[in-house]
């Protein structure tokens, strides 16, 4: 470290080489401070990518070994039946389950915005607290609670002489995911879109109560429009998790075996693939052709939105 | 609020009316989100016979300190590693990940450099890239340099936080004056020097964020250690606690491991719930954060 009276000498004396060199020293520092995070950037984040992306366009041949195959792997995944049913299943819970738990996020982080009700706070925190429980653990729960031999439900049904509900069974499986994934998600969803009206300045708020319109108003024509950008992120981070759906499924397969396919949802797919048949190469390719899937709906999403708030 | 005087006695009620409705609208709500939770607790308490015969969400025989007990013990004490293994990957990532997304995060706000525009659009990009796509190629070049079965494997790749990097970046910003670096500079402090003992003091509670956010990431992961790792002793409470259950699950006498799942999994989330009580201004401070820029 040069002290302060060296670097007065240093510009006393103007030596052309030592200022040049500090000049340098100087240049390095930022890059020095990013170095610890860009390494583990490149070899954890950009090297699998890339890495990926390389073996997606070999095949393991029984002549011949690894081969080059260029888009085999690609063309055989768009034609997949097993890829486009998981894709098709989480575009199905997607178009129920997102609206359902954003707009309930919105409707709450209203109500605790204006504080329209008592205990916000206990509310704050009571619709966030699932958040913290690990995907892992929400899903053994609700496994449990939907269970149809000692499932609350089902004993509640078994009282009341009625049939117990067969949450695990094929047509109920999907509700039952999106439940699990509505109860884990819709607070953390919440106090992004409350955090966000909290930021809208004071004055503008009032504006509205000034001229004497209704609170449902306000919220519709001046609260929402606001906070727009915090909608539309929730909603992109929704749409690329429904995507990703991996853990509760995969959890629940314990569960109901017959119902949970290898290709449920396209990630489950990719992961059965590459463990249970040892398909590295075509499960790359996979969740590649995955990652397409997610960047379409996620840029679609935005164009219908952004359109929409260019119209209102 | 205090109701104005001039307020007419017809108006006020129906704000108390509304009031009324919203609050228990509300609790309907609430209800929701602590019933899983509070079934998980009561459930702790049952033993394998009371689980079965008893209503599920209220108490019977109080078998807790049996049920901890059995968990702490079965297998020759495996939980007791798992829950090791757990605080272990979790302190070192978050830890780890915290360090390096400060450091970062400070370097994009306080300086200029050539290819910060491109560096940083290429960090928000990779919020975008789902975790879960990483992991199978991630397993495959651990698996090339035999890092695969071991605790690297799962903390190496827990280090990278891009979501950090940026929120480090709008809270040095806006928490860091220049004023304070350039009095430290004319001072003759070096850059590093700068950074340990002016810039982190300010920067420490968006640290914590980030320590907190990554700590609970790591504590919450499972799909990377069940791919990453197979020697049970190695496993983190997800992983361990989701073998329990697939055996319970698989019956033939081994359903008495299901009050052993459900107290174990209440064991492995009450650290988080706890930190999250406790902690709750940085949690949020993270997401606030998080949502005013974009």
């Amino acid at each position: 470290m040069s002290r302060g009276a060296n670097s007065t000498k240093e510009s006393v004396e103007g030596s052309g080489i030592k200022a040049s060199r500090s000049r340098l020293r100087q240049a390095a520092v930022p890059y020095v401070f990013l170095a610890p995070f860009l390494i583990l950037f490149v070899v954890f984040l950009i090297l699998p990518l890339a890495y990926a992306l390389v073996i997606s366009v070999f095949a393991d041949k029984l002549v011949g070994g690894t081969v080059f195959v260029g888009f085999e792997n690609y063309a055989q995944a768009l034609g997949d039946p097993a890829f486009w049913g998981g894709v098709r299943r989480m575009i199905y819970f997607g178009i129920f389950q997102i609206p359902i738990m954003l707009g309930l996020a919105l409707v709450f982080a209203l109500l605790l915005d204006s504080g329209a009700a008592w205990f916000t706070s206990v509310f704050r925190l009571g619709f966030f607290v699932p958040y913290a429980v690990p995907g892992v653990v929400a899903t053994l729960i609700w496994g449990y609670l939907y269970g149809p031999t000692f499932g609350p439900f089902s004993q509640i049904a078994d009282y009341l002489g009625l049939p117990a509900p067969a949450f695990l069974s094929d047509a109920w499986m999907l509700p039952s995911i999106a439940n699990i994934v509505t109860w884990e998600f819709t607070g953390y969803n919440m106090i992004i879109l409350y955090a966000a009206l909290q930021a809208v300045p004071t004055e503008v708020r009032d504006a509205g109560a000034v001229d004497g319109a209704r609170p449902w108003q306000i919220a519709l024509y001046i609260r929402i429009p606001l906070i727009f950008p915090a909608i539309l992120l929730t909603g992109v981070f929704s749409i690329i998790g429904t995507f990703q759906l991996f853990n509760e499924p995969s959890i629940l397969r314990a569960n109901a075996p017959g119902v949970i396919t290898s290709g449920y949802t396209p990630n489950f797919y990719a992961y059965s693939l590459a463990f249970v048949n040892q398909e590295y190469n075509y499960s790359a390719a996979v969740s590649f052709a995955l990652g397409a899937v997610v960047v379409v709906f996620s840029y679609v999403f935005m164009l219908v939105t952004n359109r929409r708030e260019v119209s209102a | 609020m205090a109701a104005t005087p001039t307020r007419k006695a017809g108006s006020s009620s129906n704000i108390l009316g509304s009031r009324l409705v919203v609050t228990a609208f509300l609790l309907v709500f609430l209800t929701y989100s602590l019933l899983p939770l509070f079934y998980l607790v009561v459930s702790a308490t049952k033993d394998g016979a009371a689980l079965f015969s008893s209503f599920g969400l209220w108490f019977s025989s109080f078998d807790l300190f049996a049920n901890l007990k059995a968990v702490f013990t079965y297998d020759g004490g495996v939980f007791k590693y798992w829950l090791i293994n757990t605080a272990y990957y979790s302190v070192l990532s978050a830890l780890g990940a915290a360090f390096a997304a400060t450091i970062a995060g400070y370097a994009f706000a306080k300086f200029h450099f050539k290819g910060r525009t491109l560096l940083f659009a290429i960090i928000l990009g990779a919020i975008m890239v789902p975790p879960t796509a990483l992991v199978i190629p991630t397993y495959l070049l651990l698996s090339k340099v035999a890092l695969v079965n071991t605790p690297f494997a799962v903390i190496l790749p827990s280090l990278i936080t891009p979501f950090g990097v940026y929120l480090m970046r709008v809270y040095a910003e806006q928490s860091v004056p220049d004023d304070l670096l350039d009095a430290a500079r004319v001072d003759g402090a070096g850059e590093f020097r700068i950074f340990w003992s002016v810039a982190l003091r300010v920067l420490a509670p968006g640290f914590v964020t980030v320590l907190l956010l990554s700590f609970v990431q790591t504590w919450n992961n499972y799909f990377l250690p069940l791919v990453v790792l197979n020697d049970p002793n190695l496993y983190p409470l997800t992983v361990g606690l989701t073998l329990w259950n697939s055996v319970a699950s698989g019956g033939g006498g081994a359903q008495n491991l299901y009050p052993l799942v459900i107290t174990g999994s209440l064991v492995s989330i009450l650290p988080i719930i706890v930190s999250f009580l406790f902690l709750q201004r940085y949690w949020q401070g993270g997401l606030t954060f998080g949502s005013l820029k974009d």
